[in-house]
């Protein structure tokens, strides 16, 4: 049924070019400020390309991480029905909606060296987790989980476990299964599921600031030398921020026609 | 080297029971109205739905057995099922869906393929091979999920429904490839259908299930000789009445239904009253008048309303809302001639001889 044509109110195709100003311009006053003819130097210095580096190395280990340990909790979540279900659910999401620096804080008391699992780490084992690049991937990863778990569990729950089913009685034991079936039949989420884990985790701040510190080479990513930057040269922020803003582009490129489709 | 069943599966507040065997090079239907338990019990056979009790042998080996908690899963039990809706993998090439057997028990990748490649050109699917499912026409998908199923060469073929989602053309040439396939399987083939021309065009013998319960085994001509319920009857196109049977004067008796009272002969070799009989009537038995006929040898005048009026041919099938109601077979020059459409009013009327009636 063809929904009938409506007039659109006036007074809200202001206050949609309104909503339209609030996004574009401050990306517009970026790049007005940018100092054009110093920032291929301050892209190309050595500080901005470890943090660039650094981010993607981040980034990339995150969003991996965050998919390994996903993929079982949103089998588990879609497939199983367990008493508590529904409040397992709402822990997972938690770090989605929790001030990142909150998460931090929680990090650190956990893995610090006086956490209950970093005491441990540093007396039996000598490791310290914190302050170095694996703290920041942990602070990365802890942040863009849910959005793993959410894209693979929709991805599971709007399979047809039919399908799964016919390869079962094909002769395909359950490994076979998954490997030949549900994980390729799972690729447009798994795909999703990575571009978006991997996008929040370029963009941490806070958990990393608090959890990995902020240390030039080992745990400062592309946000924290921004942040970094701006106390000594507001001009070199500002060109690598038009950085970040070039790669958040490029994964809004990469998801068209995913989640931006027109309903 | 036989299948023997003799199970029963629940699902929800549905519950399935049979009991059957079938053979090697057998070719059994199990045939029954959609929602009689047919596709609960392809799940348990192909060993996806645990049965709630009884126990499965194929071949000599069990595969369910619920008193010893014996469950053989569904890759390991040698079952392939062509699947009523086919259940191709959406992702992977025609060729790729019949290799995926091999490849699951590890034959390698270009032996695979190769036998795969084999058995659809014997199919006549030697173009499509590289096709995506989605790209396969109704008719090339079933022969691809008949070839995905036999590829792996099991004990027990298990068909649900090969034909029902095929356009009639495509159901034709259909039937004819699946008979040929299951004349040249040397395991047990299960057919299970809806459909009473299947059926009855591609089993040796038939499993009539009903509201999760067998009703009838036997041949196709057996069913059709003496069908023992009234959907069996109705598959076969005949009327069928059970009741009661008493005696009402010599030779003859009166069958008591739940739907009203018919005059029969009297059986041979009986001779109290019986608890429990059928009545099998054919159709073309039955005579159609528009006034009440008088001075007739028929025992039998029923009153009733036109329900359908069904055209086969240069036949009508009359279904009548009598007491009890009734199936009459005409010529269409009849049906014109005495103006017979839904909500007719009309009289049928049929000797006690042509009601056959035995005990159950």
């Amino acid at each position: 049924m063809a929904a009938p044509k409506r007039t659109t109110p006036g007074v809200f195709v202001v206050l949609a070019v309104l909503g339209i100003a609030f996004v574009t311009l401050p990306l517009a006053g970026l790049i007005q400020r940018t100092p054009w003819s110093r920032a291929a130097d301050v892209l190309t210095s050595d500080s901005s390309l470890t943090a660039l580096r650094l981010s993607i190395v981040v980034a990339t280990s995150a969003a991996v991480v965050s998919l390994v340990l996903g993929f079982p909790l949103a089998w588990v979540l879609s497939r199983s029905s367990f008493p508590g279900r529904r409040v397992v659910r709402g822990l997972v999401i938690l770090p989605l909606v929790m001030p990142p620096v909150v998460g931090g804080v929680a990090l650190l008391a956990v893995f610090g060296r006086r956490g209950f699992l970093g005491a441990p780490l540093n007396n039996v084992f000598g490791v310290q987790l914190t302050f170095t690049t694996p703290a920041a991937v942990l602070a990365a990863a802890f942040v863009s989980f849910p959005l793993a778990v959410l894209a693979l569990e929709a991805g599971l729950r709007s399979l047809d476990t039919r399908l799964e089913d016919a390869a079962a009685t094909l002769g395909g034991s359950r490994w076979y299964v998954l490997r030949r079936v549900t994980l390729p039949m799972l690729a447009p989420q798994i795909a999703a599921g990575l571009v978006l884990c991997w996008a929040r985790a370029l963009g941490e701040f806070g958990a990393t600031i608090t959890f990995a510190g902020n240390l030039q080479g080992r745990t400062q990513t592309l946000p924290l030398a921004v942040f970094e930057r701006l106390q000594t040269d507001p001009d070199g922020a500002i060109a690598l921020s038009l950085l970040l803003v070039a790669v958040s582009l490029a994964v809004i490129v990469g998801l068209r026609g995913r989640f931006l489709a027109a309903r | 080297m036989s299948l023997v069943v003799d199970v029963e599966a629940r699902l929800g507040h549905f519950t399935v029971a049979a009991a059957f065997e079938a053979a090697a090079g057998e070719t059994v239907a199990l045939l029954g109205p959609n929602g009689a338990g047919k596709s609960t019990l392809v799940a348990t056979l192909a060993g996806i739905h645990r049965p709630s009790s009884g126990r499965v042998d194929l071949d000599g080996r069990t595969l369910d057995d619920v008193v010893t908690g014996r469950h053989v899963p569904p890759e390991r039990r040698e079952v392939g099922v062509v699947f009523q809706d086919r259940l191709l993998f959406p992702h992977l090439s025609a060729m790729e869906n019949v290799a995926f057997p091999l490849r699951a028990l590890g034959v390698a990748r270009r032996e695979a393929r190769s036998r795969a490649a084999d058995l659809l050109a014997r199919l006549g699917l030697a173009q499509r091979a590289d096709a995506r499912p989605a790209d396969l026409s109704g008719g090339e998908a079933q022969r691809v999920a008949l070839a995905r199923a036999l590829i792996r060469e099991p004990r027990l073929l298990l068909l649900d429904e090969p034909l029902a989602a095929l356009d009639v053309r495509a159901r034709t040439h259909v039937r004819a490839l699946v008979r040929r396939e299951l004349i040249g399987f040397a395991g047990v083939r299960l057919l299970v259908t809806h459909d009473p021309v299947e059926a009855m065009n591609l089993a040796d013998r038939m499993v009539l299930v009903e509201d999760g319960r067998v009703t009838q085994i036997g041949t196709p001509g057996e069913v059709r000789a003496a069908p023992r319920t009234p959907y069996a009857a109705e598959l076969v196109g005949m009327n069928l009445f059970t009741g009661r049977l008493e005696r009402l004067e010599a030779g003859a008796g009166r069958l008591v239904t739940s739907e009203g009272d018919v005059v029969v002969a009297w059986p041979p070799g009986i001779d109290g009253a019986l608890e429990s009989v059928i009545g099998l009537l054919r159709p073309a038995d039955v005579s159609l008048h528009v006034r009440p006929p008088e001075g007739a040898s028929a025992r039998n005048v029923l009153a009733g309303t036109v329900t359908s009026v069904s055209v086969e041919g240069e036949r009508a099938r009359v279904r009548i809302d009598a007491s009890p109601p009734l199936v009459a077979e005409v010529t269409l020059g009849s049906v014109e001639r005495l103006g017979i459409r839904e909500g007719t009013r009309l009289w049928a009327s049929f000797k006690a001889v042509e009601v056959r009636v035995q005990a159950i």
